[in-house]
């Protein structure tokens, strides 16, 4: 499947909840016991302690975006649910990467960690492990690019995201708000 | 005011009007059984954790008010698991205290350590470990605001044994807040008017009453829905009483076994109005040929139900009786502008398909006693406001077709989740709740071995409700299908008429046990039992084995395919 079909697909869910212990387990409890399948989910505090925000991307085809929307709001500490079509939020991803860098190659890498503004964060005798964020997309575009060296170890973050902002005063945004 | 964590926790449950509650003391949760010794509520001690749940729910069915059960940790909680699911299924209001290993020893794999919270987190509506006794209070306030307000449901309070004993400053919280939940109970205005306009277009209309009907206590308003609309109304198994079966305009159970006018009315209608229903799969049998040529206009107060089945045309969310209420404002506006329908038609085919297709059964004289026969007699030697409970199969089916409901509340039975065992319990739940009522649990041989030991319980507590076991020696439902769908080969479904012995089985729990065996002794024994107000009486009916549910649809079949039962020839289709 290309990225772009992928996203297609997915739908992101960035949702407020109250950050209290066993919230995660209740929403991950409930994707899978309703059938809904998670592509990636990342969970972190918010500029107010009281809160967490996760960010859930779901495969809209497993079920209807609006039925989890919906029993995801049925949980008591969910506070209040965004859901982010393709293109309505700004989505960032993190990415580490250990990449075979022998002597005849660590220049090659080098050179492409350096198109992609990635950072080198450890180098070894014949690795080193590149940081790079970024658009999903780009970071799939690095990692086909890495592959030919030898990718050793790799993992991502799952996306976040915040809802894009009005480009002009007093409109709407198109983004559907949910308040539990 | 110092108090303990327990001593709060009893008093928690006073101020929100707690009067009786269900319940087994063990390790974990005797600091809080000791303050009960004070307590104004009546606690009655079950004979097996899951009885204290069905307890609370038959309790919850009859008055209402939200059942409340206490159970230690562990095995106690796992018991109550299923009264917990069954209560969620049904959307039962229920308050479910467990107590819990030290909160020290938590993760531990202590003695009698089990993750509670975990366990029943898919099962509740929400549930709460409390960490600090000074959270007790709140916790509790919001557990009974929970499990009472919006769609209702049960909800548990986990409470360690160090928070149980740890001192707190008494405090009760003037209100609930909980920012992520805010059920929205008054429906959308435009919409509604909306649903008016359908109903006093529609030339088929069907009014589908769920379960929700009689939690938002909306009988009334349904009633005058009806009357003013003049659109004949199902009754959905969790709905029987929700509209009188005497009223004209009742077509009584739709369904896998309900009768052929109201399923096929649902089938044939151009607009259902479902009303605090959830499009079972038991109602609409294969989901996408159900009432194919309908509009639908949904309310329930539960926004994910709208469009989780079926998609409604007219999405209402709100509590039932506020949203019926303005419904029949805004449809007597309609009527007041445009007139009303005609619908003669439409009441002579449904007259049609009833006076063609009613109910049948035969009960041969001198022959074996036919199940639908004992319900019957029941029925008719019974005062009217009588509360019926049941398991769950084929003695649920033939009590929900047989009965007459006149009253809400009058009905009692397992529907979403069809726990067998949940009768006798329940009866007792109901018993307690409403004592000047008569309670008669009917219950399947199958069911009753699961859960008669509560039979103690109600002797002991004395609380005389009676049972009516339709005893055919058989799995009856399973067997049926096994009849039916795998060729009559019976895999597993015997259990004998008299082993156990009923009656001398009743009789060392304390009851009165009685054994019918010709059905010129039903009524009789009735009668018997009706005079008996100070223990509890077990009647023992030897039923016909072969005898079936029907009419029935066939699990994955479309509503067109009734199957009508022998009776009518032929198929009997």
């Amino acid at each position: 499947m290309s990225a772009r079909e992928e996203t297609a697909r997915h739908h992101i869910l960035t949702v407020l909840v109250e950050n209290k212990f066993g919230v995660l387990s209740r929403v991950a409890g409930l994707f899978s016991r309703r059938g809904y399948n998670i592509y990636s989910l990342a969970v972190s505090p918010t500029e107010d302690e009281r809160f967490s925000r996760m960010t859930v991307v779901v495969d809209a085809e497993s079920s209807p975006i609006e039925q989890i929307t919906k029993q995801l709001n049925k949980l008591i500490p969910v506070i209040k649910i965004v859901e982010l079509g393709p293109d309505e939020g700004v989505e960032r991803e993190l990415m580490l990467a250990t990449v075979k860098a022998g002597p005849e190659t660590r220049s090659q890498v080098t050179e492409l960690a350096s198109i992609f503004e990635a950072r080198i964060v450890d180098v070894g005798f014949d690795a080193m492990t590149i940081m790079v964020a970024g658009s999903p997309a780009r970071l799939d575009a690095m990692s086909d690019l890495l592959a030919p060296f030898g990718i050793l170890e790799l993992q991502r973050t799952g996306r976040i995201a915040l809802p894009r902002l009005a480009r002009q005063p007093g409109r709407l945004r198109a983004v559907r708000t949910r308040t539990a | 005011m110092k108090l303990t964590g327990a001593q709060a926790l009893i008093k928690s449950l006073e101020m929100q009007g707690v009067e009786v509650m269900f319940g087994l003391p063990g390790g974990a949760i005797l600091p809080v059984y000791d303050p009960l010794i004070e307590s104004s509520i009546r606690h009655v001690l079950v004979r097996h954790e899951q009885g204290a749940g069905h307890m609370a729910e038959g309790y919850a069915h009859a008055t209402g008010r939200p059942g409340v059960a206490m159970v230690t940790s562990g095995p106690a909680a796992t018991n109550i698991v299923t009264p917990l699911c069954d209560a969620y299924m049904d959307s039962i209001p229920l308050v479910v205290i467990t107590g819990q290993v030290a909160y020290t020893s938590i993760g531990t794999d202590a003695f009698q350590e089990a993750d509670t919270v975990g366990i029943t987190m898919p099962v509740t509506k929400h549930n709460w470990l409390v960490t600090d006794a000074a959270d007790i209070p709140r916790i509790v306030r919001e557990a009974f605001h929970v499990a009472t307000t919006g769609r209702p449901g049960p909800v548990l309070v986990d409470v360690p044994k160090d928070v149980a004993n740890a001192a707190m400053d008494w405090y009760w919280p003037e209100s609930v807040e909980l920012p992520g939940y805010k059920p929205n109970t008054k429906g959308h205005a435009k919409q509604i008017k909306e649903a008016a306009r359908l109903i006093n277009s529609a030339r088929r209309p069907v009014i589908y009453a769920g379960g929700g009907i009689l939690k938002a206590r909306a009988a009334e308003a349904l009633r005058a829905l009806a009357e003013l609309a003049d659109v004949h109304v199902v009754t959905t198994l969790m709905a029987r009483g929700a509209f009188p079966d005497s009223h004209p305009l009742c077509l009584g159970m739709p369904g896998m076994h309900g009768n052929y006018t109201a399923i096929t009315a649902m089938q044939r209608a151009d607009l259902l109005i479902a009303l605090g229903a959830r499009f079972d799969d038991r109602v609409t049998g294969k989901v996408s040929a159900f009432a194919p040529e309908a509009k639908v206009i949904h309310v329930d107060v539960d926004p994910a139900e709208l469009g989780k089945v079926r998609r409604p045309d007219v999405p209402i969310v709100g509590d039932a009786r506020l949203v019926v209420e303005e419904l029949v404002k805004a449809l007597r506006a309609e009527q007041a502008k445009h007139g009303k329908p005609d619908l003669a038609d439409w009441d002579r085919q449904i007259d049609e398909w009833r006076a063609q297709y009613p109910l049948r059964y035969e009960q041969p004289e001198g022959g074996t006693i036919k199940p639908q026969y004992c319900v019957e007699a029941l029925r008719d030697h019974t005062p009217d406001d009588t509360i019926v409970v049941a398991g769950v199969g084929q003695h649920q089916m033939w009590t929900s077709q047989y009965w007459r409901f006149e009253h809400p509340y009058t009905w009692v039975n397992s529907g979403g989740l069809g726990t067998m065992g949940f009768a006798v319990p329940a009866a007792i739940g109901a018993k307690v709740g409403k004592p000047e009522r008569m309670v008669w649990a009917v219950d399947g041989d199958g069911c009753f071995q699961m859960t008669a030991q509560e039979l103690v319980t109600a002797s002991a507590e004395r609380i005389p409700v009676k049972v009516a076991i339709l005893n055919n020696a058989y799995l009856g439902m399973v067997r049926q299908w096994q009849e039916l769908f795998y060729e009559e080969r019976y895999s597993e479904v015997y259990l004998s008429p008299d082993l156990p012995d009923y009656v001398k089985w009743a009789e060392a729990m304390g009851c009165v046990g009685m054994r019918v065996d010709t059905p010129e002794d039903v009524v009789p024994t009735i009668e018997k039992a009706n005079e008996i107000d100070d223990r509890p009486v077990v009647i023992d009916f030897r039923t016909d084995y072969r005898e079936k549910v029907y009419p029935m649809v066939a699990a994955g079949d479309t509503n067109d395919n009734v199957i009508l039962g022998p009776e009518f020839g032929e198929g009997g289709r």
